[in-house]
């Protein structure tokens, strides 16, 4: 048996509101959730799916309704479990009168390092977030990309064996979510496990061993992410340019949506190689060839909605 | 241990980047302006003058920083969602509450000190000279700085359960039912009803008695402060913080942040 590096079981949470707080809002429902040592779990879901709560009641910045969760097979009561965990929170922001580098240096100061440890390490880690320039500005001059990679780097700052990341790739460029891509591969490689929440298919696709998805506070089901999202192509885009003295593309060209200079043709999978052929002998220049995904909120609401059918086929069945 | 250093370090770093400190800029200007005056009067009360006027001014400014950044000290941390990366990290709240309100008080001390330097300057500027008797005037600047730990844990007591508008009002409110304890003992020889007279005799003791850590008059007519008050005042105000800060940890350890 592989070990266990986060062991969530029943974890519930309400929140209360209204007059005197006395109703309550349930946002997590009994979760049930293993992340195996050393692999890279997605925690997918819309907004207000409960993800950060989740994330939340792991770090002890809030506290369950009902159930226990265990990290590295401490109860998350226990502070020692604080010692090999790092977190990055959603929208990370810092004492902004501080400089990243003496940011992290206090940070730093919470584990055992020395001196000069700590100075080496805080290097390393703006290098490795892409801010070794911008280490002595203070946090108040940072963008939010900017916060987000510090975020990071205080996060995977003392080595820590557990990751836990909340929507590590939101506020980033292209280039950003790449790199961030890299960290997270990265850490996989060194050993550590890394939970990382996101709404976006594509990034939990690409990294994920398993991912678990979660839709208003219930868990919908945790497995490799090519069972879970592997729904079926809709079909391919070709995105083309048209060069001014080409021939007519014909009905194909009628079809197309056009943005600028270039045009966006979407085809059945099966259709792909004829559509290519009329646009080659049109003279269009094809710039690539894309499949269409259905979007992770098409992908949730068929979730949602297979659940409600569920439910009232059992509402059925009971009369 | 350190571990609270680093936090009580952190928070006089912030006090400082955040000019906290220029407040004895106008404390020096006040100071010279008295020490000018006085020097241009000078009918035997220079002493009483500036003694008494520095010691207003400590004792305001003091106040006005321990309500304001006291009440702040963790619900700007919860409100900025600063605290979220750091109570991730191996540091237990209390020790956090510990930390911070070690850094307000170590931010009061060296503001205290320097304007308490500035006393002196002025004192020495009217008088020409110092005396032993003088030294009157630190201890009643030192029993400025321990109400001032009173007012810091007070502030962060209540901004640990509600607004920090609320906070500010409660904290000015205790202190200033502090300044009267002697007064609401005093009521119950028959004017009101003896019930009334007893429970307000009960919440005197409860309430914070800064009464007993003003000694202006005392400090201004160079009278002596008997060693006992000096120790009974350090004694009531450790106490007493310690009791605060305890409640305060144990509601914010179980606080749910945003
Ligand atoms: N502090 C709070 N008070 C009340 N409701 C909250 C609070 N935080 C989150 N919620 C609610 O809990 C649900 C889950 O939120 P959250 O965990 O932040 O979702 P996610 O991170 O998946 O987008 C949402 O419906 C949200 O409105
Ligand atoms: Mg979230």
């Amino acid at each position: 048996m592989t070990e266990l590096a986060i062991d969530i079981e029943n974890l519930t949470k309400d929140y209360p509101y209204g007059f005197l707080h006395l109703k309550k809002r349930r946002s997590l429902e009994s979760l049930t959730m293993q992340v195996q040592a050393g692999e890279v779990f997605g925690f997918l879901g819309p907004n207000g799916a409960g993800k950060s709560t989740t994330i939340k009641l792991l770090m002890r910045l809030i506290f369950p309704t009902a159930g226990s969760a265990r990290i590295l097979g401490k109860p998350i009561s226990d502070i020692e479990m604080h010692r090999d965990i790092g977190y990055l929170p959603e929208q990370p922001y810092f004492y902004d009168y501080l400089t990243a580098a003496e940011l992290l240096d206090y940070f730093a100061r919470f584990h055992d390092f020395t001196a000069a440890e700590r100075r080496e390490r805080v290097q390393r880690m703006l290098k490795k977030v892409g801010l070794e320039s911008a280490g002595r500005i203070q946090l108040r001059k940072y963008s939010k990309g900017m916060l987000q990679r510090v975020g990071l780097a205080q996060a995977i700052l003392h080595d820590p064996a557990v990751v836990v990341l909340d929507e590590p790739m939101s506020g980033l460029d292209p280039v950003g979510r790449r790199e961030v891509r890299d960290i997270i591969l990265e850490l996989k490689k060194q050993g550590k496990t890394v939970l990382f929440s996101t709404h976006i298919l594509s990034d939990a696709e690409m990294l994920c061993d398993r991912v678990g998805v979660i839709v208003g506070g219930k868990l919908q089901g945790v497995g490799a992410p090519s069972e879970l999202v592997g729904v079926k192509a809709q079909g391919m885009e070709i995105l083309f340019e048209l060069p001014a003295d080409a021939a007519s593309g014909g009905e194909l060209l009628a079809q197309a949506t056009r943005t600028g200079d270039r045009y966006r043709l979407q085809v059945e999978e099966s259709g792909l190689y004829t559509a290519m052929e009329r646009l080659g002998a049109a003279g269009a220049k094809i710039l690539s060839v894309t499949q269409v995904k259905p979007s992770l909120e098409e992908y949730f609401m068929h979730l949602v909605e297979a659940d409600r059918a569920q439910s009232a086929a059992v509402e059925v069945r009971a009369k | 241990m350190t571990r609270i250093g680093t936090v009580a370090l952190n928070t006089f770093r912030e006090a400082v980047r955040d000019r906290v400190l220029y407040n004895l800029v106008f404390f020096a200007l006040v100071m010279m302006a008295a020490a000018i005056l006085v020097g241009q009067i000078s009918i035997g009360i220079e002493q009483i003058v500036i003694v008494s006027l520095g010691l207003s001014a400590i004792s305001i400014i003091g106040l006005l920083i321990s309500v304001f950044i006291g009440v702040g000290l963790v619900s700007k941390e919860i409100d900025k969602r600063t605290l979220y990366a750091l109570l991730a990290k191996p540091l237990r709240r209390w020790e956090f509450i510990l930390g911070k309100f070690a850094g307000l008080v170590l931010t009061l001390t060296v503001n205290t000190a320097a304007m308490a330097a500035g006393l002196f300057l002025a004192l020495f500027y009217v008088k020409r000279s110092l005396e032993q008797a003088d030294t009157v005037v630190l201890i009643a600047v030192y029993f400025i700085l321990l109400k001032l730990a009173l007012v810091v844990a007070l502030a962060m007591l209540f901004s640990c359960f509600t607004t920090p508008l609320l906070a500010i009002l409660f904290t000015a409110g205790l202190y200033i039912a502090g300044l009267f304890v002697h007064e609401m003992r005093g009521l119950q020889g028959g004017l009101i009803d003896p019930m009334l007279g007893r429970l307000l005799r009960w919440i005197s003791y409860l309430l914070p008695n800064f009464e007993n850590f003003d000694v202006m008059g005392a400090a201004a007519h160079g009278r002596v402060i008997p060693g006992a008050l000096i120790a009974q005042n350090t004694a009531y105000a450790v106490v007493y913080c310690a009791i605060v800060l305890a409640v305060a940890m144990a509601i914010f350890s179980q606080r749910n942040l945003k």
